[in-house]
């Protein structure tokens, strides 16, 4: 016997096979995330009064971000709304400009990545509190990188403000005086880059942010194995072509909304 | 019956509840154990091949089974409502305790020892600060600090025990025992006082019980801690109120230990 | 296995296409049959379950004879480990430790879950209900292959440096993060990857369960036609598929924990063996994991019983020939179990400073599950009343669980009031309590199961006499085992100990355990070896009848479900005709039928349906 219900759907339920799959899936995504954001409150509410770190993260690229997000979520309708009706270039086309989004949602995000893995924060020994960089801007350091490459001093260059003082009076122009200047090995208690292990804070971003990063990417690479060498079953056996990127579209459809949920999580609230 | 179940020594006033409370339990669960077998047994009995080797289609139609789901259902509302909530919240909230004539100690574990801090006469602990932890303050004590220990009167006289000194308590008197751990998790378990609970690092947790009985009692570790989980022992001693003021004394003043 | 019944096939064109191109690695080792996978999910379950055994047969000796080289087997281990982890063949606390957080993740991830659920859910499900296979058989099999891999990993978790995880099966953190630290990567590392990929493959394996039981019932199979196994094959995928995802999410945080420094669960100003504080950034808290965990572990337990009680209906209703009591009821409590199962997850943690408001919940929830299962050990009770009784050995089998898991099921309510868990907690009357339902409570029903379902999957008869002797042997030693573990825990004996409680002997000046308590453990420990031995009838039966077993008719048990009227063993594609379904399942002694049994198949003469 042949299986039933891979294309056509169940009469009683109304759904062919790979769709009550995938809603099945992505009931099990939600409580992935649900309990990330779950340790995300906890967290944030366990923290000591005022050590939250706030406003370190882009605002306007994060938006920008979500727009390129948001508008692959409407090529995918798009898409499969062509292949429906047998317009499979259009299709194409649309689905064309999804990828383009996910690479193009990617690289931003590794851009700014890449901006947090060499902005500093020092810990001095008086106990106050300074961020900006490090001259050459290396990647990762930390207090055990300046034993390890036996260090006196570093060359730094402070922000103009630390991200727990309250806002400054007159909006000073961070660049204006972001000058290297050294600060001695022995003033610094901890060094850190903005990385996961600098703070809760961190911790719960880079973990929620990677999480969902992995998600685009795979479903980039469906969507697109699918448009490409997948494209095939379009002639064999459409009806079945067309489910398959319905489901795609679907998980496509989650994985945004999931960036719908974060954006404002970690870089508005 | 506390014989049957083979609880070990009690030596507290809530231990009394307990006791009971898991006696009165365990009667229900064994009513229900024998009558369920005694049932069972017949059944298998009276329905084996050889003897009914027709079976029946229908099987049982009255109601009996419903009455006794509700009966039990019934009772473990009983035990939820009657005892466990108001005897839990005994135990847990602090309203009727008078803390001005408690005893308190705060219990820090670590890997692997028990140690313990009384606030001394004053009935006030003195402050502490994890920025000041280090090897020889591992409390982070202002106590422990040269500059910092003037602006900390409260402190002057508590009493700090070394790792595993025996920790000692007043009979007939409230005790609460705030707990807390160096590093990982750990369970503050006396027996005989019918108190266990977690030491979590980060937390800072308060139990309250009453010692009726002097003695020497164990102090358990009940979560697993590492390698030394198992000897994780120590000694929790109930002594007179009087030998009490005695022995508090004759450690207050001896400032507190250094650890190294 | 391979004298399949081929004449049914030549009907299917695409059977047809495929058939003389499977080779031995296509049919047996990368297939996508769900029998198949099914059976190779069982075997190395079984390996995994004997494994886990062995691992606590050690552990055992540890308990009864601290300190003291292990017989027979302790060389063997030095030789294996090294010389630094097993001295001299004895057994550390370091090694108890590893063993013991082994012994827990194997016997629950790697045992019980792939032989309850994805073995006999994979063998049994689609036959039941009718489908020719599972709806996704290239997941299946993808969920067989993370489920292999994920065992690698943990079993090749004990060669490492450091040894295998040592924080018990619980993987509290900070310990989980701290225990051990010469070694970046070791055995909790292990553990965590290790569980990533067996959470996928349930993942994976309960996306296919449900979909296959909601798009794949035969035509006429309705929702209250479905063997009761299935309904319980049903929750279980549903528990599976909500609870699993926190528990990777958590894994995921301890992982980043562990390798890259961040500290989700770690607070500040941790400070390990008297040194400076740690240094990290802090601010974690350790009862996150903790919630992560039990929101995954209590669901799980149901995972880990559910499936035993659907094997146990489907034995007690062939068995008493006549249909299962209050069907209804039954289908309509296991519904509930899963769903009130997702908020009783703060009982494993009252002890953790919980309020009187947080913690009344948690009691009234625990409380509140305990009436579904009550109902249906109720149902299987009643059913006993008025049949005609055979006790073949999967009958005497599913009739022990009945008593087991009730002695389980009853112990778990003192400790479901946190009053009483005061005393309790940590002890092994806890230990005693879980084992009695996953040991003599589930790990009976899947012998039951193995026992009724073995001549369908290998079409030959196990031998009946050495049944009996391997069910009095394990019904007599599981309880020799268990019993005592609530006398200790009761005196207030706590767990994870490798010297079974030395350290906390009663001495003349302070009351402590006394010698008889402490004396059990020897006694409990030589139960465990014969319990051991009991199984060598056991795999003695199981291997001799693969290989010389009587062969089977179709339907030997004169079952009434679907599995039973398939070709023995079923054909890839299962069914040599359309499958049409004219009735419910346990239609036992119909009255006016000559038969004592009528197969949900079998068309209704003269009447329409
Ligand atoms: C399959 C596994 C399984 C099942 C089904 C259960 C079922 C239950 N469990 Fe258990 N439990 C575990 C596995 C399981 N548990 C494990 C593994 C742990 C320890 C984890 C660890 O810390 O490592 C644990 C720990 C555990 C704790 C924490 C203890 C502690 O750490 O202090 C608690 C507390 O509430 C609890 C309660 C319950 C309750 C109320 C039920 C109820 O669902 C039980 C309901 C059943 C009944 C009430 C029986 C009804 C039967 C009859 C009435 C008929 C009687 C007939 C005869 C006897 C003939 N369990
Ligand atoms: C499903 C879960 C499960 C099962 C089945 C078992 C089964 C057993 N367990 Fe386990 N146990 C746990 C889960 C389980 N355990 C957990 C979660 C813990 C807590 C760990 C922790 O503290 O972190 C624990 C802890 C634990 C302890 C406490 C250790 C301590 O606290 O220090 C002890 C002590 O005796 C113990 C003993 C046993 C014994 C004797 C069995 C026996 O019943 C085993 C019986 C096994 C068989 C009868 C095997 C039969 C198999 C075959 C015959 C194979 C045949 C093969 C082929 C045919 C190929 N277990
Ligand atoms: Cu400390 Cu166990
Ligand atoms: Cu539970």
């Amino acid at each position: 016997m042949e299986i039933p219900y891979v294309v056509k759907a169940r009469p009683d339920t109304g759904l062919f096979n790979a769709k009550v799959g995938i809603w099945l899936f992505l009931a099990s995504e939600v409580m992935l995330f649900g309990a990330l954001f779950s340790a995300y409150i906890l967290l944030r509410v366990g923290a000591d009064p005022g050590s939250w770190p706030q406003g370190l993260l882009n605002v306007p690229i994060g938006t920008f971000n979500t727009t390129v997000l948001i508008s692959s979520s409407v090529t995918v309708v798009l898409s499969w709304a062509a292949l429906k009706m047998g317009r499979f270039n259009t299709y194409r086309k649309y689905q064309a400009i999804t990828i383009l989004c996910a690479l193009g949602f990617l690289g931003i995000k590794s851009f700014e990545y890449r901006d947090k893995w060499t902005h500093y924060e020092i810990w001095k020994t008086d106990g106050t509190r300074v961020t900006g960089h490090i001259e050459g801007s290396p990647y990762f350091w930390n207090t055990a990188t300046l034993t390890k490459k036996k260090l006196d001093q570093i060359m730094f260059a402070p922000d103009a403000r630390h991200y727990n003082d309250p806002p400054a009076e007159h909006h000073v122009e961070a660049h204006a005086k972001h000058e290297f200047a050294p600060v001695k090995t022995s003033d610094i208690k901890r060094l850190s880059a903005f990385v996961p292990s600098h703070s809760t804070f961190f911790a719960i971003y880079f973990t929620l942010t990677a999480l969902h990063g992995l998600h685009v990417l795979a479903g980039a690479l469906v969507i697109a194995y699918i448009w490409g060498p997948g494209a095939r079953m379009w002639k064999t056996d459409p009806e079945r072509y067309t489910n398959r990127v319905e489901v795609s579209g679907l998980f496509w459809h989650f994985v945004d909304l999931v960036w719908i949920f974060l954006f404002p999580v970690l870089y508005l609230l | 019956m506390d014989k049957i179940l083979g609880l070990p020594e009690l030596a507290s006033k809530h231990g009394v509840d307990v006791d009971r409370f898991i006696i009165y339990i365990h009667y229900l669960m064994i009513a229900l154990f024998i009558g369920w077998t005694a049932y069972f047994l017949y059944a298998i009995w009276r329905f084996r091949s050889s003897r009914h080797p027709k079976a029946d289609y229908v099987g049982v139609t009255s109601h009996a089974s419903s009455y006794l789901e509700l009966a039990v259902a019934a009772v473990e509302i009983l035990l939820l409502v009657g005892f466990a909530i108001p005897m839990w919240a005994k135990v847990v909230d602090q309203g009727e305790l008078d803390v001005s004539k408690a005893q308190l100690i705060r219990v820090t574990a670590q890997q692997f020892a028990w140690s313990g801090r009384y606030p001394g006469p004053d009935g006030k602990f003195g402050k502490q600060d994890i920025k000041l932890a280090a090897p020889s303050n591992k409390l982070g004590l202002w106590q422990m600090d040269d500059k910092l220990k003037k602006e900390d009167p409260d402190g002057k006289d508590d009493v700090v025990l070394a790792d595993s000194v025996e920790i000692v308590a007043p009979v007939d008197t409230d005790v609460i025992v705030s707990l807390s751990s160096l590093d990982v998790i750990h369970s503050f378990k006396v027996p005989a006082m019918r108190m266990t609970h977690d030491a979590i690092p980060g937390m800072r947790i308060p139990v309250h019980f009453h010692p009726t009985k002097t003695g020497t009692f164990q102090i358990n570790c009940a979560q697993l801690c590492g390698v030394g989980h198992s000897t994780m022992k120590s000694t929790f001693k109930v002594v007179s109120t009087n030998e009490f003021e005695v022995w508090l004394k004759s450690k207050a003043g001896s400032a507190p230990v250094n650890f190294e | 296995m391979s004298a399949t019944t081929h004449a049914g096939q030549l009907h299917d064109v695409h059977q047809v296409e495929h058939h003389h191109e499977l080779n031995f690695w296509q049919k047996y080792i990368f297939s996508t049959d769900h029998k198949i996978i099914g059976i190779q999910y069982g075997f190395m379950a079984l390996l995994f379950l004997f494994f886990g055994f062995c691992l606590m047969l050690m552990m055992r000796w540890s308990i009864a004879f601290p300190d003291k080289p292990i017989p027979v087997v302790g060389g063997l281990l030095q030789w294996v480990l090294g010389k630094e982890a097993v001295p001299n063949g004895t057994m550390g606390p370091d090694l108890y430790n590893s063993f013991g957080a082994m012994h827990g993740t194997i016997m629950v991830f790697l045992a019980i879950v792939p032989l309850a659920f994805a073995a006999f859910g994979n063998y049994v499900v689609p036959l039941q209900i009718g489908a020719p296979d599972m709806a996704f058989p290239r997941v299946n099999m993808a969920s067989f292959d993370c489920f292999f891999l994920g065992g690698v990993v943990m079993f090749s978790s004990f060669f490492i440096p450091g040894g295998a995880a040592k924080s018990g099966w619980t993987s509290y953190s900070p310990l989980a993060t701290l225990a051990e630290r010469t070694y970046l990567v070791n055995g909790q590392t292990f553990w965590i990857i290790g569980m990533v990929l067996l959470i996928t493959s349930s993942l994976l394996g309960a996306v296919n369960f449900i979909a296959t039981i909601i798009q794949l019932r035969a035509p006429g199979m309705t929702w209250m036609r479905l063997p009761f196994f299935c309904w319980a094959q049903f929750v279980t995928a549903f528990l599976l598929l909500l609870a699993f995802p926190p528990l990777e999410a958590a894994g995921v945080m301890q992982l980043m924990d562990n390798l890259a420094g961040t500290s989700f669960f770690l607070p500040s100003g941790l400070m390990v063996a008297g040194t400076t504080p740690i240094p990290i950034s802090g601010g974690g808290s350790p009862l996150l994991w903790q919630h992560l965990f039990w929101f995954l572990g209590h669901p799980e337990v149901y995972v880990l019983i559910l499936p035993g009680m659907g094997v146990v209906a489907e034995v007690i209703a062939n068995n008493t020939r006549k249909p299962l009591w209050g069907y209804k009821s039954l289908v309509y409590s296991v519904l509930a179990i899963g769903f009130i199962s997702f908020i009783v997850w703060a009982h494993h943690m009252y002890l953790t400073g919980m309020g009187t408001k947080i913690s009344t919940f948690f009691q009234t929830t625990t409380m509140i599950i305990s009436i579904p299962s009550v109902i249906i050990l109720t149902c299987l009770f009643i059913s006993l009343w008025g049949g005609s009784i055979r006790f073949n050995t999967q009958m005497l089998f599913a009739l022990a669980f009945l008593p087991m898991f009730g002695i389980g099921g009853l112990t778990g309510l003192p400790l479901g009031f946190n009053f009483s868990d005061l005393h309790l907690h940590d002890t092994y009357y806890v230990i005693a309590h879980f084992h009695y339902v996953v040991a003599p409570g589930t790990i009976f029903a899947l012998f039951a199961g193995i026992y009724h379902w073995f001549p369908k999957i290998t079409g030959r008869l196990m031998n009946e006499t050495l049944g009996r002797v391997h069910f009095w042997l394990s019904l007599i030693f599981m309880n020799a085992v268990f019993q005592p573990m609530f006398q200790q825990g009761m005196a207030g004996m706590i767990r994870r100990m490798y010297n079974g409680g030395a350290t906390y002997a009663a001495t003349p000046t302070e009351s402590g355990l006394s010698p008889h308590i402490l004396g059990l453990n020897k006694y409990v420990s030589m139960a465990a070896w014969f319990l051991c031995l009991a199984q060598l009838p056991f795999i003695i039966n199981f291997f001799w009848t693969l290989w010389r077993g009587k062969k089977t008719p179709e339907n030997p048990w004169h079952a009434t479900t679907v599995e039973w009227d398939t070709p023995t063993p079923p054909p890839h594609g299962n069914f040599s005709r359309p499958v049409q379904i004219h009735r419910g399942p346990y239609e036992y002694s119909v009255p006016g039928h000559s038969a004592d049994f009528t197969m949900q198949t079998q068309p209704e003469k003269g009447a329409k349906h």
